[in-house]
């Protein structure tokens, strides 16, 4: 069984982004992560194909420029090799022009089963598994939370408002998945080692056979006028707990009649 | 100057359209002349509440046999797009479906997708969307710049709901064409969770846990508090990740708005991707150990303290009341 999953290197969450004021982008010049979210589909990825009794886990990845560093920690979870579409003419793509790329390479590698995370950590659209599944014109569920495959199809806990519905859908197709639904092993000292010599193939945008107005600013049909500060929520009261601190809880529920 | 039509794509059954699609349908009636609605289902289940809040047409695709709605929906909008009898603009709430539908609608259209959205102006015959960044404290207003369909995802709760009081929409059947091995994903078997109390995103009052909670069985505390407070218990990303509670619980950036009267945030240190979720409440209380957790910077009552020990004497007090 082979598995393309879809990661993404970000900016660390912890140490919040800025724009570019000139390009109106994510700066992406500080050393970029491997987007929590999408460590989830990459254990799941390494789980499906385990459970297959073999196969492999092909990663891919689209950036500005040739960051491999979030690339690497999922190598040195397991996955096989990666193909990463480098070219700075992709700065500004929109969900879409994303979603066209990455199934551009999809559809070479020709897998059974696409993985990716349902939105990433730092542009949270939330649209681009759903598009590349349209891009290749294939079935897709999102919000996976179980996958099990049995020949040419899978059976799909897929989350919903009330629970789960159990969703049955033929291959090859595009999951994505929420956090938390496995649990992403961290990569053993053998693994990193391992990771080193695995294939990493970056590609430009010309590579697949497209051209630089069809992504980045002037492929996206969206431009971006303004960015403004929101307005601030002004902090109140702020006690330190001597022992008593739920009685001035119990006042404010009081004061708001929440109680 | 307002756009032409714009359709909004309603969710909800015969009992009641979602509160979503009712803040949608109030803020389209402001965007464009003519408002109409798409639903996955019996157009006549809903036309008395779609024309309430302003809906002139319901185009129903009909029962779709289980299908996921996202391929068949949206290939039905395309179809009448290219047949010229479609909108300006489509509108979606941020939902499971609503994302599948704009996303696959994208692709038919070649269109781009604004998501994110909490705010929408008509600029000439544009429309500009207001999307949060960095956890709200940034916004950024993105403009449509190509001719065609404009595909808008746009939060819960962004704006206010007002009913048009309008009479019973009219119903048309939207066709959905042959969707090929697209279409395959078809639901075979429905599980409801059982869940007491007001919902996640309805509730007056929200009890939040996180990380300080320190192991996931405090987190039954929480829901103690919230079923005492008769508000519904939610949960911050890092529990969420860490198994403790289901994804349905998670307040955030990834997960549900809330905008609840009362909202307290138990062990929660704030991050930006859980303050974009929820400080829009009313009233903010934080208990967290850390005086310099950033949830301190939006609350109305701050505890600097220890959540095992003001909890369980909160409850007690409430329980003595």
């Amino acid at each position: 069984m082979k598995v393309a999953v879809c990661v993404k290197q970000i900016p660390d969450p912890a140490d919040p982004g800025a724009l570019d004021p000139e390009t109106r982008t994510l700066k992406r010049d500080v050393k970029l992560i491997l987007d929590e979210s999408d460590s989830y589909g990459v254990e799941m990825a390494l789980q499906l194909v385990d459970t297959a009794g073999g196969g492999e886990v092909v990663l891919v990845s689209m950036a500005p420029n040739s960051e491999r560093s979030g690339l690497s920690t999922a190598l040195a979870m397991g996955a096989d090799s990666a193909t990463l579409v480098s070219d700075p003419a992709l700065v500004g793509s929109d969900a879409l022009t994303t979603a066209k790329i990455l199934a551009k390479v999809i559809g070479e590698q020709s897998p059974d089963l696409v993985i990716a995370g349902s939105e990433s950590s730092d542009g949270y659209t939330g649209t681009v598994p759903e598009q590349i599944a349209g891009v290749l014109g294939w079935p897709s569920v999102t919000a996976a939370k179980a996958v099990e495959v049995s020949g040419s199809s899978m059976n799909v806990q897929r989350q919903t408002d009330a629970g789960y519905d159990e969703v049955e859908c033929p291959l090859p197709a595009v999951i994505s998945v929420t956090a938390g639904v496995v649990e992403p092993r961290y990569p053993s000292f053998k693994g990193i080692m391992a990771a080193k010599s695995k294939p990493v193939e970056e590609k430009t945008v010309a590579d697949l056979g497209m051209s630089a107005d069809q992504v980045g600013w002037a492929g996206s049909g969206q431009e971006v006028v303004s960015v403004v500060d929101a307005p601030v929520r002004e902090a109140g009261e702020k006690i330190e707990d001597d022992g008593e601190a739920h009685l001035k809880i119990i006042d404010f529920l009081e004061s708001v009649k929440a109680i | 100057m307002t756009l032409d039509t714009i359709w909004v794509y309603a969710e909800g059954d015969s009992d009641a359209l979602s509160s979503t699609t009712q803040e949608l349908l109030t803020k389209a009636r402001d965007l464009a002349d003519t408002v109409a609605v798409v639903y996955a289902g019996d157009g006549d289940d809903i036309s008395d509440h779609a024309g309430e809040y302003g809906a002139e047409t319901v185009y129903a695709t009909g029962d779709l046999e289980g299908a996921l709605v996202g391929v068949p929906v949206a290939a039905a909008i395309a179809a009448a797009v290219e047949t010229g009898d479609g909108p300006d603009a489509v509108l979606l709430g941020t939902s499971y479906d609503g994302r599948d539908i704009a996303a696959r609608l994208s692709v038919a259209l070649d269109a781009t997708v604004i998501s994110n959205v909490v705010d929408i102006e008509v600029d000439g015959d544009s429309l500009v969307g207001t999307e949060p960044i960095f956890g709200g404290t940034s916004d950024i207003k993105t403009k449509f710049t190509a001719d065609g369909v404009k595909i808008l995802l746009v939060r819960p709760k962004s704006f206010e709901a007002e009913p048009s009081g309008g009479d019973s929409a009219d119903v048309e059947d939207l066709d959905v064409p042959d969707l090929g091995s697209s279409g395959g994903a078809t639901v075979t078997n429905r599980h409801a969770e059982e869940s007491e109390g007001p919902k996640l995103d309805e509730a007056a009052l929200v009890v939040a846990g996180g990380r300080g909670l320190g192991q996931a069985e405090s987190y039954e505390m929480v829901e103690q508090l919230a079923a005492k407070l008769k508000g519904a218990a939610g949960a911050s990303r890092a529990i969420v990740d860490a198994g403790w509670v289901p994804y349905s619980s998670q307040v955030g950036q990834t997960g549900k708005v809330v905008k609840p009267s009362v909202y307290i945030a138990a062990g929660i240190s704030g991050a930006t991707q859980h303050l974009v979720g929820m400080k829009g409440s009313k009233n903010i209380i934080a208990i967290n150990k850390d005086p310099e957790a950033p949830i301190f910077g939006v609350a109305d009552l701050g505890i600097v303290g220890d959540v095992h020990k003001v909890i369980p004497k909160l409850l007690e007090a409430l329980e003595a009341r």
